[in-house]
């Protein structure tokens, strides 16, 4: 398994001359851009990991002219705050990343997704969209970006969902296919791309896609934004390349004592200590939108999953059986396995539960509320039983 | 409860009266007002031509829509892993302890409404919390209690 | 075309076709809850699950559109798995007092649970950790969420087939339920009866609010005389509830069985359908002369037909600045009320204070009607109890009546004759088509000019319909219509019915006269009739009721004796004094909400 240790990188926060690269960017064909990107090997940074240029290729093949670029800017995945970092920061690159998708989409419209509870950067972000938009103007590119704003719905985070919030609706993801490429926001072809990945778009663009897929791995390009927190001497915001094993990551960020590392956040997979030497943080081994919590031997990962299980029950949107029913029988099921009112056994009928939300569910949200319950009670079923 | 007046339609000028523009006209609201009447709501749905019912429906999706009658600020303590693991519950307690009140209750001055909330995304500053869409970060008892105080103070 | 294969049988089926259509063209079953014929797709329930090769998870058959070389299984051991989960959860949801609930073996779940939950429940109870409440505040139904499996085919009803939304999905998660504007009564919303979304419910969440029992109680009281009417479009569809297949007509075994039943008197809303097109088209023409005439501009056009409670309703909250348009006729059940306790108990020497007068309609809006304090002229409740069709066939089971073998029966005199104009008043348009029989011949002497007297323009099941009909060789006192060209207009569903009132609040309907009714397809798709329902059993249904129209000697209700009578005898002539005491009403505008 080839993997590349860890290595700090700074692509995402670095200043650029924004108005260097859009230009360099405009000058660029729609086909150029995309090839660009394709050849990157950009996957999306929200969590999903879809081929950013593949997305972009799709929507712009599509023939209605009136297309949308949508930032997803709902950034609610429990252990994700780099987005807001990026946002505080550098905005006006977020911005461009937009203008570029559109530029290759054949997009004139962006919107970005604002969660609410990052609504007290909205001020600022609105100063700085301004000044972008005096930029492109100036450049003579015609883009426009327009902000929606959540209000506190974590499912909202997924494309479809956020796409119902945008249009005022309940956040209820749709059925698919048709997919945000054909049928998007307003039902028109959309190209949603993550705040990171938006960035990261523009970076390549300046960069060139031959330096960027030097960093990382064969299925892991590049490099990603980390959320570390948890119990952690070093809690934060890190730009680290891809490829990198748990236990690389252990040995930078943990305390000593790590006992656990939660990759991906809630819906994402608990590493156990046995597996950090062979688990590469990457789509070849445990991905991850950037959330990183690392636990130590004080922590009952009873209390962990409870805390999840007790998250999802909340946040499903409730549309679906498996999910909204499935998340309060895992929820209701550990607790009572915990105080000894069923079998332990029972455990086994959960997990056969949590594989078909995997399998049955409408969306993400539900497919994957069975990863982290899956491997914290294979790994630490005895903290769930006593 | 306050009085509706003329904020709906103010807000249906700034916004429009397509169905996109139900989320920041209920936004624009609580922003004022910290929660939804009914009334308000009823006058969304004139405003709007869409059923109460409907907006209804789609504010009680989001959590910070609130339909139930809140204090004019509200508190949202994250209850979400890292934060429950840094001290969410003592921060609470010490909450409770100050404004005489349990989570999901309001002041009898409707000053303050206390709520537990999901992750905020300040987990590497935990434990944190919203007033209203201020965020405060790395809290500890001492720090809670001066935060109030000076929401108390304004 | 699209070629794919299910369960290795090789099909090909327009683009845009579902897995779960194209299935069924194989008859192969895909089972399914939230999926309805009538209704938008939802993909929410997650029982129709399928095993589609290559995909990463199993697909919603209901909500997958066919692709090119698809291979399709539906019944793997992965999909048997998966769908014994789903209804699994759903039964840990769902209050499962089966034995004693109303929908007790007319249960889409409970069916499900009899195929693939039977034995030991593998999930804890969720039903004690809901709060969940039991709404009985409307007349006409109940609203039970503990039997509730969030499929949303209520919402999508309400919100689709009748543009009211009184009803939307409410909170998320494990909070998720189906709510009222901030659940308030159903009673106090904006809810019109109309019992659209029970017809559709697949469990008991919805059902018509019963009143059986007080029948029985009734019919067995000696003191009382039972006077029992009959809608027009009870009698083609009864059998649906009684083995019988959708279009049946079985009005003189109805007719036999209700006399079994105990009844004192069986008489017929027909009746009262054609004295409402006595008393209504004399109104419209009475406007037409007031407005064209007299130059009188308080006249409102289009003039509304209000033999539908659940129309009635939805203009009252929605449209409330028109209600001066709508004609101020009471809906032919309470028509028959009003005289059943005046002239009835005259003629057959009855105390009206013991009579008790029940009807049996394809409507639940019907119940709360009956209810409205308007409804009262006789001086005592006018209708005492309204029970749907189904109600009527759970009475005719109660019994241990041998439905199928009955003898045909007759109505009992005076108020039991109708003509198939009346009849028709079931289907959308009937009521339209039947006014014109009448009108026509008052204004000019001669039948309507279609063939057959089958005004064939204002049939079908297209959502909203127009005619017009050139006024020619008007009698003298009619002079006024001469050349005038009639302009009407038919809405059935009350999103339809909400297309027509956009124009007519535009000032753009150039109609004189609207018939709307609040259900699919009019009172055969009534929010009381058998269900299942679909376009395809009602237009069956439709069917049945024009060839019972065709069947009757007497078409025109201008020419039933019975009417003949009651206005010699009784009302003196349309819009007579005595006819606006009893069978005539008003509105009341109502919230918004």
């Amino acid at each position: 398994m080839r993997h590349k240790g860890l290595n700090k990188v700074d692509l995402i926060f670095e200043k650029v001359d924004l108005r260097e690269v859009l230009t360099k960017a405009f000058r660029m064909s729609s086909e150029e851009i995309i090839q660009e990107i394709l050849e990157s090997g950009l996957k999306g940074r929200g969590g999903a990991g879809f081929p950013t240029g593949l997305k972009w290729k799709y929507t712009a093949a599509e023939k209605d002219p009136d297309k949308y670029v949508v930032c997803n800017a709902d950034e609610g995945e429990p252990g994700t705050f780099k987005d807001r970092e990026i946002l505080d920061k550098v905005a006006g690159k977020m911005y461009g990343g937009m203008a570029i998708a559109g530029h290759a989409i054949g997009a004139k419209k962006g919107i970005v997704y604002l969660r609410g509870e990052y609504r007290f950067l909205l001020p600022q972000l609105m100063r700085e969209l301004e000044s972008f938009h005096a930029m492109i103007a100036e450049i003579g590119y015609d883009f426009h970006i327009n902000y929606a704003l959540g209000s506190g719905a974590y499912i909202c985070g997924e494309e479809s969902a956020l796409f119902e919030s945008i249009e005022g609706f309940r956040g209820e993801p749709r059925n698919k296919p048709p997919y945000p490429t054909t049928s998007g926001v307003y039902g028109k072809p959309t190209s949603i791309n993550n705040v990171e990945t938006l960035v990261t778009v523009l970076m390549i663009i300046r960069e060139g896609a031959g330096v960027y897929n030097q960093l990382g791995t064969k299925d892991s390009r590049g490099s990603k934004v980390f959320s570390v927190s948890g119990d952690t001497p070093t809690p934060g915001i890190f730009e680290l390349e891809l490829g990198m094993t748990v236990q690389e990551f252990v040995n930078e960020f943990g305390d000593g004592d790590t006992k656990a590392v939660q990759v991906g956040g809630a819906s994402g997979f608990c590493v156990p200590r046995k597996r950090f030497t062979d688990t590469i943080i990457g789509f070849e081994g445990v991905p991850t939108g950037g959330s990183m919590k690392l636990f130590n031997s004080s922590r009952s990962m009873y209390n962990v999953l409870r805390n999840y299980l007790d998250f999802f029950a909340e946040e499903s949107c409730g549309q679906c059986t498996p999910c909204r029913v499935g998340c309060q029988q895992l929820l209701k099921g550990v607790e009572k396995v915990k105080k000894g009112e069923v079998q332990s056994s029972y455990l086994n009928e959960l997990v056969k539960l949590a594989e078909t939300m995997k399998i049955a569910s409408k969306c993400g949200l539900g497919q994957s509320v069975g990863n982290a319950f899956r491997t914290i009670v294979e790994n630490f079923k005895e903290e769930i039983i006593y | 409860m306050y009085q509706v007046g003329n904020l709906v339609k103010e807000l249906t000028e700034k916004h429009g009266r397509a169905r996109d523009s139900l989320m920041p006209v209920l936004q624009g609201i609580v922003a004022k007002h910290s929660y939804l009447t009914d009334e308000a709501m009823v006058e969304v749905a004139k405003e709007l031509d869409i059923s109460a019912a409907e907006v209804y429906g789609t504010a009680s999706f989001y959590t910070f829509l609130d339909t139930k009658e809140r204090g004019k600020y509200v508190i949202r303590v994250c209850k979400t892993i890292t934060c429950a693991m840094k001290g969410k519950s003592e921060i609470l307690e010490v909450l409770e302890d100050m404004l005489k009140i349990k989570v999901g209750e309001t002041t009898s001055d409707k000053l303050f409404t206390l709520m537990e909330t999901n992750c905020i995304g300040w987990c590497h500053k935990a434990p944190a919390m919203l007033i209203n869409e201020m965020p405060f970060t790395e809290l500890t008892p001492e720090r809670v209690v001066e935060i109030i105080k000076s929401y108390m103070k304004k | 075309m699209i070629n794919l294969t299910i369960n290795d049988q090789k099909i090909r089926v327009p683009a845009g076709t579902t897995v779960l259509e194209a299935a069924k063209k194989l008859n192969i079953n895909i089972p399914t809850l939230c999926n309805h014929s009538d209704l938008c797709v939802a993909g929410n329930c997650r029982v129709c699950l399928v095993e589609l090769t290559g995909a990463r998870t199993l697909i919603a058959a209901c909500a997958m559109p066919v692709s090119e070389g698809m291979d399709i299984h539906t019944n793997t051991l992965k999909v048997r798995n998966a769908r014994k989960h789903v209804v699994e959860l759903l039964l840990s949801e769902h209050r499962s007092d089966c034995t004693k609930c109303y929908k007790n073996q007319k249960c889409e779940l409970q069916a499900l649970a009899n195929e693939f939950a039977f034995g030991d429940t593998i999930f804890l109870d969720l039903v004690e950790d809901h709060p969940y409440t039991i709404d009985r505040s409307s007349p006409s139904f109940i609203k039970d969420d503990s039997k509730c499996i969030r499929c949303q085919r209520c919402v999508r009803t309400c919100a689709e087939l009748q543009y009211i939304s009184a009803i939307a999905v409410a909170n998320k998660g494990a909070h998720q339920k189906i709510s009222s504007f901030h659940d308030r009564p159903m009673s106090h919303v904006i809810c019109t009866n109309c019992g659209q979304c029970v017809n559709r419910c697949p469990t008991g969440a919805l059902v018509e609010k019963t009143y059986i029992d007080h029948v029985w109680d009734a019919i067995y009281d000696p003191d009382k005389h039972v006077v029992v009417q009959t809608a027009p479009a009870v009698r083609v569809a009864l059998g649906e509830d009684l083995g019988y297949d959708p279009g049946e007509r079985v009005t003189g075994k109805m007719v036999t069985a209700l006399k079994q039943l105990g009844f004192d008197s069986v008489l017929d809303t027909d009746f009262s359908a054609d004295l409402t097109i006595m008393e209504e088209g004399t109104e419209l023409l009475f406007r037409l002369k007031k407005a064209l005439v007299d130059g009188d501009t308080s006249i409102k056009f289009p003039m509304f037909t209000s033999c539908s409670p659940g129309w009635i309703k939805f203009i009252e909250h929605k449209y409330p600045e028109f209600l001066p348009n709508l004609s101020t006729c009471k809906s032919p059940q309470q028509m028959f009320g009003a005289l059943a306790k005046t002239f009835y108990a005259q003629k057959k020497k009855l105390d009206p204070a013991k009579m008790v007068s029940v009807s049996i309609m394809p409507c639940t809006a019907k119940k709360f009607e009956a209810d409205r304090p308007e409804m009262r002229a006789s001086g005592f409740k006018d209708i005492d109890y309204v029970l749907t069709t189904r109600e009527l066939a759970i009475m005719i089971k109660q019994a241990g009546i041998d439905f199928r073998n009955l003898e045909p029966g007759h109505y009992d005199s005076i108020m039991g004759e109708s003509t198939g104009a009346g009849v028709i008043f079931g289907a959308t348009g009937g009521v339209m088509e039947a006014a014109l029989r009448t009108a026509y011949e008052i204004v000019t002497g001669r039948e309507v000019p279609f063939q057959n007297l089958n005004i064939v323009p204002v049939r079908g099941m297209e959502g909203v319909k127009e005619a017009s009909i050139k006024i020619e060789g008007c009698t003298s006192e009619w002079k006024f219509l001469e050349g005038v060209e009639l302009k009407v207009a038919i809405a059935h569903g009350l999103t339809n019915a909400n297309e027509i009132m956009r124009l007519v609040r535009q000032g753009k309907a150039p109609y004189h006269f609207v018939e709307i009714m609040a259900c699919p397809g009019g009172c055969i798709g009534g929010g009381g009739q058998p269900i299942p329902t679909s376009m395809e059993i009602r237009k069956n249904r439709m069917k049945a009721i024009y060839s019972e129209d065709e069947h009757m000697v007497l078409r025109k209700s201008h020419e039933n004796p019975d009417v003949i009578a009651i206005y010699s005898e009784f009302l003196g002539k349309p819009n007579s004094h005595k006819s606006h005491e009893l069978l005539h009403t008003h509105y009341v505008e109502r919230e918004s909400y």
